[in-house]
């Protein structure tokens, strides 16, 4: 059996932002998903968790109410703790991604945008979009330039750009500097979570025209 | 969808948690070098006038008390008794960490008695083997931020499989309090305003461009020195 390792990870500047909650949602949904998948990613999260909370900690403190602590208490008798509701446990995305997109990948609202590939923009906040790739076996992504970050986390399948090769689990960090064409790899389709920070400029005129239209 | 990462034990990662507070120990420190250059260039124009500048360390110490205890007595018995020492101690310090973020003094009063009512409800889920209390209560902290204040949804990873309950292994918990501990000492030393950037990269929204701008120095350099450190200290840890 091949053993899948996850080679491309999420980097500092993201990782921290997540754990400072300083990122987008749609950001946070596909971090939240790669360190469901990756334990080097989680050991990452829980190190920054550390920063905030030793700077916690050198808080001078600011008074609280003379009541506070009773008005706790009263807050505490009256809430009841909110228990996470079990997710089945065959479902086809990290459970983060589950909360926006369902639990089966047969129920994905796709829309086409051409040359087989398909889209689902998840329903998010703020000033960046996420949204659910497929893209068909040898199928290359729309041709883009970036202008602002890109974080593409693949689900299924995979996918190569001209210099690097990203498998399930891996996630592909992009910035404006970056003119690439990815290209799904031969086999199964390629399912990817894209999450872009501004809509992403197609050099091709026929995508410039529509792209207003579809929102990629 | 499960990890796919080659499964590493739950204890392992435990451990490994605890020794990246070393790493991210080493990153201050980096990080301090990085803003000495930025203090010389820009902020300190002491040492042009021959003046010393004066560090000013904290004196307060991180308490010894890994507050096991508390959150035992909490989870067990219901003590409210335990609840007030935890209350006393973290209630005034959320509630400066949300007021440096932002939010007025009545909502962050409102807020704090808030997520000490979590602490409360979720005592059975601090594990101290993986995390200090401040760092368990930090989350919580930052978790209000997002959903009450600033009313987004905050996506938090699926949660680990940490295997069996375990005893809870008093060593292990010091080990994590005293690397946690190491970490706070290079923060403190950090002078004032150098440390309040890092702050501030933690509690308010301070991009690398708004660091380029407070120290003087070009971004490229900036990004290129922290990925550089960060790299060093993932491959020692390795």
């Amino acid at each position: 059996m091949m053993t899948n390792t996850i080679k491309h990870h999420v980097n500092d500047d993201l990782m921290m932002a997540y754990s400072s909650g300083n990122l987008p949602e749609a950001f946070s949904v596909a971090v939240a998903a790669h360190i469901s998948m990756c334990d080097e990613c989680r050991i990452s999260m829980e190190s920054h968790n550390t920063v905030g909370g030793i700077l916690l900690e050198m808080q001078t403190d600011i008074k609280v109410g003379p009541d506070a602590l009773q008005k706790t208490l009263d807050k505490i008798a009256t809430s009841c703790p909110v228990e996470k509701v079990e997710k089945p446990s065959k479902i086809d995305f990290p459970e983060p991604l589950s909360d926006y997109v369902g639990e089966s990948l047969d129920t994905i609202n796709w829309q086409p945008i051409g040359m087989g590939v398909k889209q689902s923009i998840l329903s998010t906040s703020g000033e960046a979009t996420a949204r659910l790739l497929f893209i068909p076996p040898g199928a290359a992504m729309p041709d883009h330039s970036h202008s602002g970050i890109e974080m593409t986390l693949v689900l299924k399948g995979a996918f190569a750009d001209e210099t690097e090769y990203f498998a399930k689990g891996d996630v592909e960090i992009a910035d404006g500097a970056t003119n690439h064409t990815p290209v799904a790899a031969d086999g199964s389709p390629c399912i990817c979570l894209a999450v872009t920070e501004a809509p992403l400029k197609f050099r091709k005129m026929f995508h410039r025209i529509i792209q207003p239209l579809i929102r990629i | 969808m499960k990890r796919i990462q080659t499964k590493i034990d739950p204890n392992e990662i435990r451990r490994r948690i605890r020794g990246m507070s070393v790493i991210t120990k080493s990153f201050i420190v980096e990080c301090t070098s990085l803003f000495e250059i930025g203090r010389a260039t820009h902020f300190d124009s002491a040492a042009s006038t021959g003046k010393a500048v004066k560090l000013v360390e904290k004196t307060e110490s991180p308490p010894s008390s890994l507050w096991v205890e508390e959150f035992e007595l909490i989870q067990r018995h219901k003590s409210v008794k335990a609840f007030g020492r935890l209350f006393t101690h973290f209630a005034p310090k959320i509630k400066a960490f949300l007021m440096k973020s932002g939010t007025d003094a009545a909502v962050a009063e409102e807020c704090a008695q808030e997520v000490m009512a979590t602490v409360w409800h979720k005592a059975h889920l601090f594990d101290p083997t993986r995390a200090s209390a401040a760092t368990w209560i930090f989350t919580i902290a930052r978790n209000k931020r997002i959903d009450a204040i600033r009313k987004l949804k905050r996506p938090e990873p699926e949660n680990l499989d940490w295997g069996p309950e375990h005893e809870l292994d008093q060593e292990e918990a010091v080990g994590l309090q005293q690397e946690t501990a190491k970490l706070g000492q290079a923060l403190a030393k950090l002078p004032e305003k150098q440390r309040m950037l890092v702050e501030r990269a933690y509690f308010k929204d301070m991009s690398h461009s708004e660091i380029a701008a407070a120290t003087g120095l070009p971004l490229g350099t900036i990004k290129s020195r922290i990925r550089l450190a960060l790299e060093r200290l993932r491959h020692s840890m390795k």
